[in-house]
């Protein structure tokens, strides 16, 4: 067991988990490579072998733009996430990057105080490990959800 | 059907006014489900697309009333009720599947892909005791099959005999506008569902409201995706139920109007890093860049750009909706134009830069009128008629929608 490796990936997946709990949204990019992907689908279309996301981004581009529009165009009422991460797998690919797979639940709470179990599901990741600033850095990202279903809008990114 | 109070008697205004008790009162959606979903109407059942082969088989509703949907040995599509003839049990307990005979759970009796009752277990009994009498006919309580058509790839089903055939029940006006977009045989792409906390008559509000378009959704009207000004019209079928809209692109337009309304959309200098996202090709060839057809009670098909989706509105009691969506594309898809409605695909559903807001008004629909059952919604935009429409500044279908739902609910 490589544990620094093991430990590198964790903290990649508690920050980034704490940017977007935060409502750091500004920060989410630049936990991706420049090409970086990311990816919301379902466990359904995954099994299915359909291609359709709920979120599909290509490069870093496409998800500052997610954040512009969440910031200036989207209306959305006001709400926060808490993710658990946790069984964190990971695999060394070569000396520069790794796999990991990692469970997750999002609770989202609204300016209401209503909280929901609102999306559970598993992270697909690629990781570079030592990417811009010397930080690990996604170079793919394939949230998977265990429902088919998401309850009103999924604003927030995952 | 269900009595409805006295007080529940529509505004003398008529289809310019719509009271909110229709979106809170449970005797209006128990009324519902019998004079709408299993009245004289055609529900969506799926694409053909999505049961290529005999024996493949998915669950779905006629409003609350589960069905079952089946490819039958000849390559017939059928629709039954998903209910055993014997004691109500649900026959298929998956979303999906294939068999060569659909046999209940509880006690093993089997149906064929049609829906008839074919087995009943130990129906003579065991050595001469126990059974059902000779005379029993199980067979009489078998669940009720749906009539099933499909037009351009696009499976309806109805428990109506008086409904009008399927072709008939669009029109020619927005059935000629189906088959612009279902042109092709399709290639489905994924899908998902959206719970929203409302009735599922605030969404076809929604869908029907072209006046909202590029008021609610930022994101178009900066991009010059559909603003009011650009070319197109509302199309609404004879009894105002069905109805399409669409927007032809144009370059660079005006902004005039909106600065001088003072409306949020304008002028936000909210510019995209990565504009490939709207790159599109106009693969049907007429310009229209937008088109969103519905069918009453609850069917959308939906073009923007290259993304195509059919959307299917699930009644779940009164202020709960299921909004199950259905993305896809053409058989003939080479991998870049797959790869483009993928990224167009960022526009719609639940996380949509579009369609985002759509499920969030909705609900705040619901929760603003809980206190107001004898209040009613103004939609006099475009007029107080019902009819088609060469501006989208018009509430034209919306009143529209209200006209056939009253029709169907005797309000």
């Amino acid at each position: 067991m490589d544990i620094e490796l093991q430990l590198t990936v964790e903290n990649l997946l508690a920050r980034y988990a704490h940017a977007i709990d935060d409502g750091r949204l500004e920060a989410w990019p630049d936990f991706f490579t420049e090409r970086g992907r990311y990816r919301i689908t379902t466990a359904e279309n995954l099994e299915r072998g359909l291609p359709l996301a709920i979120i599909h981004a290509d490069s870093r581009a496409m998800l500052r733009d997610r954040v512009s529009a969440l910031r200036h165009a989207n209306i959305y009422e006001a709400q926060r996430y808490r993710h658990g991460v946790s069984a964190v797998v990971v695999e060394r690919i070569d000396a520069a990057s790794a796999r990991a797979v990692s469970n997750f639940q999002v609770v989202r709470i609204m300016h209401t105080g209503h909280s929901m179990l609102f999306a559970t599901g598993r992270c697909q990741d690629r990781i570079r490990l030592a990417g811009e600033d010397g930080l690990a850095q996604f170079e793919e990202r394939l949230v998977i959800l265990d429902s088919r279903s998401i309850d009103t809008l999924l604003a927030i990114p995952i | 059907m269900s009595a409805v109070p006295e007080s529940r008697i529509w505004p003398k205004q008529g289809n310019t006014r719509v009271p909110y008790w229709v979106y809170q009162d449970e005797a209006i959606y128990a009324r519902e489900q019998a004079a709408i979903f299993r009245g004289a109407t055609w529900t969506f059942l799926g694409l053909d697309a999505e049961l290529p082969n005999p024996g493949d088989y998915k669950t779905t509703f006629l409003g609350d009333m589960p069905v079952l949907v089946t490819r039958d040995e000849t390559g017939q599509l059928r629709a039954f009720e998903n209910r055993c003839a014997h004691r109500g049990a649900l026959l298929a307990i998956k979303p999906s599947g294939n068999a060569r005979e659909i046999t209940c759970i509880y006690h093993n009796w089997t149906y064929d892909l049609q829906g008839n009752l074919a087995g009943v277990a130990f129906r003579r009994g065991i050595q001469g005791k126990g059974g059902m009498p000779q005379d029993a006919q199980p067979e009489r309580h078998a669940p009720r099959k749906l009539r099933v058509e499909t037009f351009c790839g696009l499976a309806f089903g109805s428990l109506s005999e008086e409904v009008a055939p399927l072709e008939a029940y669009l029109g020619p006006a927005i059935a000629a506008k189906v088959r612009r977009v279902m042109k092709e045989p399709v290639k489905l792409l994924g899908g998902y569902s959206q719970m929203l906390p409302n009735n599922w008559k605030l969404y076809m509000d929604n869908v029907k409201d072209t006046y909202h378009a590029s008021l609610l959704h930022l994101f178009f009207a900066t991009f010059r995706l559909n603003r009011l000004e650009q070319q197109g019209g509302v199309i609404v079928g004879d009894d105002g139920g069905n109805h399409v809209s669409f927007t032809m692109m144009q370059s660079a337009g005006s902004a005039t109007e909106y600065e001088q309304a003072g409306v949020r959309s304008a002028g936000s200098g909210y510019r995209l890093e990565a504009p490939r996202l709207l790159e599109s090709v106009d693969e049907i060839g007429d310009g229209i860049t937008l088109q969103i057809l519905a069918v009453f009670p609850g069917f959308v098909l939906q073009q923007i750009m290259n993304s195509l989706a059919v959307r299917q509105v699930i009644p779940k009691g009164a202020g709960r909706t299921e909004l199950a969506w259905t993305c896809f594309g053409y058989a003939g898809d080479s991998a870049a134009m797959t790869e483009r409605r993928l990224r167009q695909a960022n526009l719609v559903g639940p996380a949509g830069f579009i369609s985002m807001e759509d499920g969030a008004a909705a609900g705040f629909v619901q929760r603003g009128v809980a206190g107001a059952p004898d209040h009613a919604a103004f939609i006099e935009m475009g007029g107080r008629e019902v009819g088609s429409d060469e501006s989208r500044v018009t509430e034209t279908s919306v009143r529209g929608l209200w006209q056939a739902y009253r029709r169907h609910m005797g309000l």
